[in-house]
């Protein structure tokens, strides 16, 4: 066992975690935060993408003891997120979802994406978003809500 | 790390995360060139985090790694110590004749990529030793470089890679071809041929295909299957053409 003391969606935790303990599982079955889903386990689907200060990693390959110190968010954690109300807001607009298991990460990939400006074009969009798998194939629907929401967040910004 | 042990292919008894030491994110820029810490991630490569000695080819191989959450955490070390002949930077880094630092009990030694991966995923670190930096030299305004990967899908491992890095300055020829053998190799015979003044016409003749067949022979020894010697084949064409077109 190792204790870890961390920031998960602003919120300090001290916790007693398995050193085999992956994040997403310390997140999904330590703390309920089950919005972070599991596809693949080996870094390919990122499905379990969530920030680690800031910056988007896979929970299922980083072990829960590794995090601490840091600062954790989860697809929960955008309740006051501006940027991620409007992404949702296009994703339901555009369909950009289907059975919804891929969404968490494509939300938390697409805010990412946005907000280091690599939407500049369809093709650009659908590279940034390689790692992200949707098995409902609905990928029209998220490219489309991706650009859409781009134009909105950063409308001086000329995206073809 | 972490994907192998989740598939079973890993099964340490004891991991230690060296992936926050500050000596080992830190880089030095020297006159001749770049002393990378080994856990530097490859988004920080990407984002020119890290002095740029190379006239943009380590930041462009980084930003072609798998997906950004996987450039967030994954590190130049970790790549090298791996050893996975078809991840990119034990291509990337040979083809551009760096150097491993490795530092154990009794100091410090230094290795060319040649020597320091001796097999399929394996490397000279025993268990005293860590990789703590990589050293790359720094290319003049006259070096040119390509990197082309072979992948059927963004972000996946390469079925093959090819790696050229051309430098009059510091007469600097390689030729390294990835994913290919039980590690990146060096096709002599044809960074010679560049080194000589290969031009764009050559690469269509039967003097200059039979030395890059020959080298292929050498690297693959038969075991591979008509369709991969094709592609590798290919591969380094391409890249050599749009080397000598640039």
């Amino acid at each position: 066992m190792t204790r870890i003391v961390a920031k998960i969606n602003g919120v300090s935790i001290e916790k007693d975690v398995e050193d085999r303990t992956s994040l997403a599982d310390f997140l999904r079955e330590q703390l309920f935060l089950t919005g972070t889903h599991l596809g693949c386990e080996h870094g390919v689907c990122g499905a379990c993408s969530v920030l680690l200060d800031g910056a988007p990693v896979r929970s299922c390959v980083t072990l829960a003891a590794s995090i601490d110190g840091q600062d954790i968010q989860t697809i929960e954690g955008f309740e006051e997120d501006h940027e991620m109300a409007v992404i949702r807001e296009c994703f339901s607009e555009a369909h950009g979802l289907q059975c919804g298991y891929c969404t968490p990460g494509m939300l938390i990939t697409v805010r990412d994406i946005i907000r280091r400006n690599r939407c500049m074009n369809d093709e650009q969009i659908r590279a940034e978003l390689a790692g992200n798998l949707c098995r409902c194939t609905g990928y029209m629907g998220i490219v489309q809500a991706t650009k859409m929401a781009y134009a909105r967040l950063r409308p001086s910004e000329k995206a073809a | 790390m972490l994907p192998m042990m989740n598939l079973r292919l890993a099964a340490p008894e004891l991991l230690v995360d060296i992936s926050s030491v500050p000596a080992l994110r830190t880089s030095e820029e020297r006159a001749d060139g770049l002393l990378i810490g080994s856990a530097t991630t490859h988004a920080m490569i990407e984002d020119g985090l890290i002095p740029s000695v190379t006239q943009g080819y380590l930041e462009y191989v980084a930003a072609g790694i798998a997906y950004r959450s996987i450039r967030n955490k994954g590190t130049i070390g970790g790549s090298l110590a791996h050893a996975d002949p078809a991840a990119d930077w034990p291509s990337a880094l040979m083809a551009l004749e760096a150097k491993a630092i490795v530092q154990n009990a009794s100091g410090e030694q230094r290795y060319s990529l040649t020597d320091f991966h001796t097999g399929l995923m394996s490397t000279v670190l025993d268990d005293g030793g860590i990789l703590v930096g990589i050293e790359v030299p720094r290319l003049s305004s006259r070096a040119k470089w390509v990197y082309l990967k072979f992948c059927q899908k963004q972000g996946e491992f390469s079925h093959s890679t090819a790696a050229i890095v051309a430098d009059p300055a510091l007469k600097l020829w390689q030729v390294v071809l990835g994913s290919a053998a039980d590690r990146p190799v060096c096709l002599k015979g044809t960074a010679q041929a560049l080194a000589a003044g290969l031009t764009v016409t050559d690469l269509e003749t039967d003097a200059f295909k039979s030395i890059l067949l020959a080298d292929l022979g050498t690297v693959l020894q038969g075991h591979e299957d008509p369709y991969e010697f094709h592609l590798h084949q290919t591969m380094v064409q391409r890249a050599l053409k749009r080397m000598l077109t640039s």
